[in-house]
């Protein structure tokens, strides 16, 4: 529901509640107004009557609703006291209608030559139920008048209004800090506007800035780091092409060796991670995941067959999608790593291709692992002493970053499936 | 051959230095920038190491600095930078060749070799040691005109040896060059093994009097008998 839609929302049920409010009030004020005047009038009408009886004692006799709007029947003294001027709504039959109709009746008494008289004076008023259902009506066309024209001004005027806002909203839906070093606004007259555009404009400014300082660190990490390494392994290396060195000697040099090694590549996956997640891999182009799983399984053959895991590829669409290339390589042979150094002697390694997944099945611990984990950085078995335990969090990243979807089952053997629809 | 080394990292320079005389070149060295352009512009060189950050100056810059001088220089980019963008400036700079950090003396030492060999117009393409003799080209080994076959990788196995013949290569360098840079991470080389040891057989009975020395944990050796 957008903005515009949901004050709108609002704006409709307080106006049913005040406009309903108000009518109720309105249609009692109006009710005690009406009997206000009639009041006034058959109060008029009662002193006419009784002037009237005082000049001629005949129209004693000669009234009655029939003719009048008066009747007159004489009563005894007694009764005439406790009768006090008395206003009350009755049903009378009309011809005109032919029907009962409300009527509002006075009821008083007089002394006329010390004989008592109950006066009745009436008035035809209105039908309260026309008055309800008119009321009605008219309030509902006023609704209808005011929803319509709030309507119609939202969506001519307060669209128009708010153009620039959806403007920047669109320009901001397909920002991307890695390509885009600047944020265009769209002119506009409105104070909120545009302290939102200068807002966004610096806000984007200073993230470019961070993120440029952010992967000027990255890059400056990856210097600072990889050339001591590379120093400590290359000193190594000279050292061992020592010949007068003790075979013991040499197997300490081989040991410092693989350890500074795995140091580069635990440090070079961490790199790659960040990287990912800084969005830092640029360049997507269309790939055929089954060449390029063909391609790496080919690479692993030999690896595959000194630990002598057989790798079974089964194909049964052709997988194509966008990424970058560099990243495609690193998850697949990721993947293929794991299901390699995880397996069992006489292992097996299943992979299938369909159109839009991917999956690595193998053989390996009779257990399922937890599959919450395992995508978690440094979260590895302990039997791997090689593993840096980032594989399966670079392929994590690496799905992320595409919104692939990324699981894990067991059944007897370790699924790792990858699927471009959700 | 004259070699220069541009490396603002003074350790790292000298260990290249070293290696780089074990393979009987002139090596000469420069810390900085401007260190670096003097000798350019001064001198020529068979084939220059150049790092391209250096404290004060861009090495991209040098190598706008090497195009002017229109001499036929050869230079190979080291750098700690691996992105594609980096490998792709310096290429198109007119580097020859990208080569990241860390990286194994074997390998630096291919690369320089393999520069060297495409600079050299007689385009000589064979490397001997001993009765042994490889055509990296044509890839074709023989031992006294008669030819070894060997399947790919064991050519391969044996071609990147040769380069480095008489020198320790370590086996990661090895799995890397032969199998493909998604190796490195694989947490044991015992599939190399497999294959050098189908190698030595060859060249055993081949009486090639070459062999290969597997030298503890670390990797392989190709020498003459």
């Amino acid at each position: 529901m957008n903005l515009l839609n949901y004050t709108l929302k609002y704006l409709y049920v307080t106006l049913l509640i005040v406009i309903s409010l108000w009518a109720v009030i309105f249609y009692f004020s109006m009710i005690d107004e009406i009997r206000d005047s009639l009041d006034d009038g058959l109060e008029n009408d009662k002193m006419l009557v009784i002037q009237k009886v005082a000049k001629d004692k005949a129209t004693i006799t000669r009234a009655g609703f029939n003719e009048h709007n008066y009747s007159i029947r004489p009563i005894r003294n007694q009764s005439a006291q406790n009768i006090k001027d008395n206003y009350k709504d009755t049903m009378m039959y009309t011809l005109y209608e032919r029907d009962l109709e409300p009527f509002r009746v006075l009821t008083t008494a007089f002394k006329n030559d010390n004989s008592y008289y109950e006066l009745k004076v009436v008035a035809s008023t209105l039908e309260q139920d026309d008055l309800v259902r008119s009321l009605l009506y008219s309030l509902l066309g006023l609704y209808a008048a005011i929803l319509i024209s709030i309507l119609v001004i939202n969506n001519v005027l307060l669209r128009k209004i708010w153009i620039p806002f959806y403007q920047l909203l669109s320009r901001l839906k397909v920002f991307r800090l890695d390509q885009d070093s600047q944020i265009e606004t769209a002119t506009t007259n409105i104070k909120e506007f545009k302290e939102l555009n200068t807002t966004v404009t610096a806000l984007v400014e200073q993230s470019v800035k961070a993120y440029g300082s952010q992967k000027q660190f990255i890059e400056n990490a990856a210097h600072e780091l990889q050339t001591p390494l590379a120093i400590s392994l290359n000193h190594l290396e000279l050292i061992a092409e020592d010949n007068t060195l003790s075979n013991s000697n040499m197997e300490s040099i081989g040991k410092v060796i693989n350890t500074l090694q795995r140091l580069a590549r635990l440090n070079r996956a961490l790199l790659i991670i960040s990287k990912i997640e800084n969005k830092q891999y640029g360049a997507v182009e269309r790939l055929v995941i089954n060449d390029l799983v063909k391609a790496m399984v080919n690479e692993y053959q030999d690896f595959a067959e000194a630990k002598s895991v057989k790798i079974m590829l089964e194909e049964t669409g052709v997988f194509e999608t966008v990424m970058n290339k560099d990243l495609a390589a690193i998850l697949i042979s990721n993947l293929l790593k794991n299901a390699l150094n995880h397996n069992v002697p006489n292992g097996i390694v299943n992979i299938s291709i369909a159109k839009t997944t991917l999956e690595f099945a193998n053989t390996g611990k009779d257990e399922a692992l937890n599959s919450t984990k395992i995508f978690e950085r440094f979260s590895k078995d302990s039997s791997a002493k090689n593993s840096t335990g980032l594989g399966l969090a670079i392929v994590k990243s690496i799905a992320n970053l595409y919104n692939f979807h990324l699981s894990y089952s067991f059944n007897g053997r370790h699924r790792f499936t990858i699927n471009t629809m959700p | 051959m004259k070699l220069l080394v541009v490396e603002d990292e003074n350790e790292l320079l000298e260990i290249i230095q070293q290696s780089l005389e074990k393979q009987s070149y002139i090596v000469e060295t420069a810390c900085t920038f401007v260190e670096a352009l003097d000798k350019i512009t001064s001198f020529e060189y068979d084939c220059i190491l150049l790092d391209i950050m250096l404290p004060d100056g861009s090495g991209l810059r040098l190598l706008e600095e090497l195009k002017k001088t229109e001499t036929s220089n050869n230079v190979i980019i080291i750098s700690a930078k691996d992105s594609l963008e980096d490998k792709i400036a310096g290429l198109d700079g007119g580097a020859d060749d990208y080569l990241v950090k860390p990286f194994h003396l074997a390998e630096l030492n291919a690369r320089v070799k393999s520069v060297l060999r495409r600079k050299s117009l007689n385009g000589n393409n064979k490397i001997e040691l001993a009765r042994l003799s490889v055509d990296l080209h044509e890839r074709v080994a023989t031992v006294d005109q008669r030819e070894l076959l060997f399947n790919r990788k064991e050519f391969d196995i044996l071609s990147y040896l040769l380069i480095n013949k008489n020198r320790l290569v370590n086996k990661t360098a090895l799995a890397e060059q032969v199998w493909g840079d998604h190796m490195d991470e694989a947490d044991d080389y015992e599939f190399i093994y497999s294959q050098i040891k189908n190698l030595r057989k060859k060249l055993r009975e081949s009486e090639s009097g070459v062999e290969i020395q597997a030298v503890y944990g670390i990797g392989y050796k190709l020498t003459a008998i």
